[in-house]
């Protein structure tokens, strides 16, 4: 395979590479330079409202961002709320995967309802979500079981109940469908044959189907705990960080855009990036293991 | 057959569930966009009275208006540049031999992960220097940047289903090399190049956080950001029938593309992950 390239293999090399150029071009633009920017800003003190006095500060502005007590909190809110609604979103997605791979009928309705809260608008979702819960405007006050002077969005577990609720229904379908896909994959013999063997659906469920479907499950937790990582438009529409429920994206908004501090609003910038390189090599090494694992399986 | 009745009524059930879980929150921001101002608190799900005022209203500012235009313009543009733009890449890492091809799909990978919020601060900068902020190409450049991973993988994804031998096929058989890709290959690859691109629309449709930070007027500001900075008629008036309604707007067209288009989103969707 490695001889000298022919002629032609030299040719089709050169088209590749001028096919994907552009498209490369713009992906680094806008990500690598930008990312080397602020790693630059972040070692500057440079505020827009006193311009003059731009100078160079080393890691100060990172020694600030890690001795706050506003910079842990965030890090504690995004990770409630990431943990609570991916998990919530793995068994819902789970269910629902499960309802449309068995469904006797009824998937098309059911593929159509969930691929709803996929095409609307975040931001949308987060003020249906937000007018429901609000003592103003909503139906929830009116429910059973709910005291019809509560104003979860007042309160900081409330808020914390609302934003989640919006992240879970407005990203299950996705889940759902990755899942789902997994379970395709999954042959139905093994299944048939543990039944016969007496084996129960929960625990043919735990035992064949899950280890099975581990990649599938492990692709769609990643994509998700990145994403609920850097969750921004909900919190920004239902409490604005409020009530102590500000997450690690809103911090760096209020700091780079409100207080146009670019100094220090680059450092927490620079840190979420470090602490999503974390989550996604603990991820892909995880994901190497077991397909690993399985290969040597099978 | 008694187990078999007891599972229908447990499926129709849990079908019952999850329509009423996905669409409840539709339905409260609709009809909160019916109600005049008087009844918008009186928690009902369908409204005593129907007013189309709250309608009347935005379309009567140029607010909305504006944003409307906005956000329409920029996410078509950059929905077909994003495009053109992968399907060549898609191309050559489908089709083609040549090294690097992996450095290209796990650094396309990368990201796809990347923290929007980290380059907000440097791109907020920057825009305002090359007069780039608050314009839609100033919006356009950074949709292009996230939504080409999303396309890149989608098109491979179904490039790498097509027969390509149809093609030489086609030249044996006396069709120009033009010919051969316009009536053989495009029409084979129109399916997935249609998918993804809905795909990027919606990415660029949804986007809030470039649109709050790198915009500030009508000039390039999009609907979600002008949502979030929505205040009513006037100062006293309560904007939550304004903003009902105009949510109702933005979301219907997007909506009635996904009902028409489920097969091909989910396929979509799924190809890009799972294959990727």
């Amino acid at each position: 395979m490695a001889a000298a390239p022919t002629a032609r293999a030299k040719e089709e090399r050169k088209l590749a590479w001028m096919l994907c150029a552009p498209a490369v071009i713009v992906m680094l633009l806008v990500t690598a330079y930008p990312i080397g920017y602020a790693i630059v800003l972040s070692l500057q003190k440079y505020d827009l409202r006193f311009p003059d006095e731009k100078e160079f500060v080393g890691l100060a502005n990172y020694g600030d961002v890690l001795s706050s007590s506003t910079w842990w909190s965030a890090i504690f809110n995004t990770l409630v709320i990431t943990i609570s609604s991916v998990t919530l979103e793995l068994v819902l997605g789970m269910l629902i995967a499960l309802v449309m791979h068995r469904a006797i009928f009824g998937r098309g309705p059911v593929r159509a309802a969930i691929l709803i809260p996929y095409g609307i608008i975040t931001v949308v979702a987060a003020f249906a979500w937000r007018y429901a819960f609000d003592p103003a405007t909503g139906f929830v006050q009116g429910l059973p079981l709910v005291s019809d002077t509560a104003n979860p969005l007042g309160e900081r577990s409330g808020s914390f109940v609302v934003i989640v609720m919006t992240e879970v229904w407005k990203t299950t379908p996705f889940m759902a469908l990755l899942l789902l896909a997994g379970l395709a994959l999954v042959p139905e013999e093994l299944g048939e044959a543990a039944k016969v063997d007496g084996a129960g659906p929960i625990q043919r469920f735990f035992r064949i189907t899950v280890p099975l479907m581990k990649p599938a499950i492990l692709v769609a937790l990643l994509f998700r705990t990145l994403d609920a990582f850097r969750v921004f438009d909900t919190i920004f529409i239902q409490t604005r960080g409020a009530n102590d429920t500000e997450s690690v994206s809103i911090l760096g908004y209020n700091v780079l855009i409100n207080r146009v501090n670019l100094g220090l609003g680059s450092a927490v910038s620079v840190l979420i990036f470090i602490c999503v390189i974390l989550i996604a090599t603990l991820f892909v090494k995880g994901l190497g293991a077991s397909t690993a694992q399985q290969r040597g399986e099978t | 057959m008694d187990t078999s009745a007891r599972e229908k009524v447990l499926w129709s059930i849990g079908i019952l569930v999850v329509l009423l879980y996905a669409l409840i929150p539709v339905l409260w921001i609709t009809s909160l966009s019916l109600k005049p101002t008087t009844e918008i608190g009186d928690g009902k799900f369908i409204p005593q009275t129907f007013t189309l005022d709250n309608y009347d209203q935005i379309f009567s500012t140029n607010l909305f208006n504006a944003a409307l235009v906005n956000s329409i313009g920029i996410a078509t543009i950059s929905t077909l540049i994003s495009i053109v733009l992968a399907s060549m890449a898609a191309y050559a890492l489908s089709r083609l031999d040549f090294p690097g091809k992996t450095l290209i799909l796990s650094g396309a990978l990368a990201i796809a992960m990347f923290p929007a919020i980290s380059i907000v601060g440097p791109l907020f900068d920057m825009w305002r220097s090359l007069g780039l902020f608050d314009t839609w190409a100033g919006l356009i450049i950074p949709y292009l940047t996230f939504t080409l991973p999303l396309a890149i993988y989608t098109l491979s994804a179904f490039f790498r289903e097509i027969p390509w031998e149809l093609e030489q096929a086609a030249r044996v058989d006396g069709a120009t090399p033009f010919q051969a890709f316009r009536k053989v290959i495009v029409p084979l690859a129109a399916p997935g190049v249609f998918t993804s691109a809905i795909l990027v629309f919606i990415f660029a449709w949804n986007d809030f956080i470039f649109a709050n930070t790198l915009t500030s007027t009508e000039n390039a500001r999009t609907v979600p950001a002008a949502l979030a900075f929505f205040t009513g008629g006037s100062q006293f008036e309560d904007p939550t029938g304004a903003i009902s309604a105009a949510a109702v707007v933005v979301t219907i067209p997007i909506i009635i593309m996904v009902l028409i288009f489920q097969r091909r989103i989910v396929a979509g969707l799924t190809a890009g992950a799972v294959k990727g």
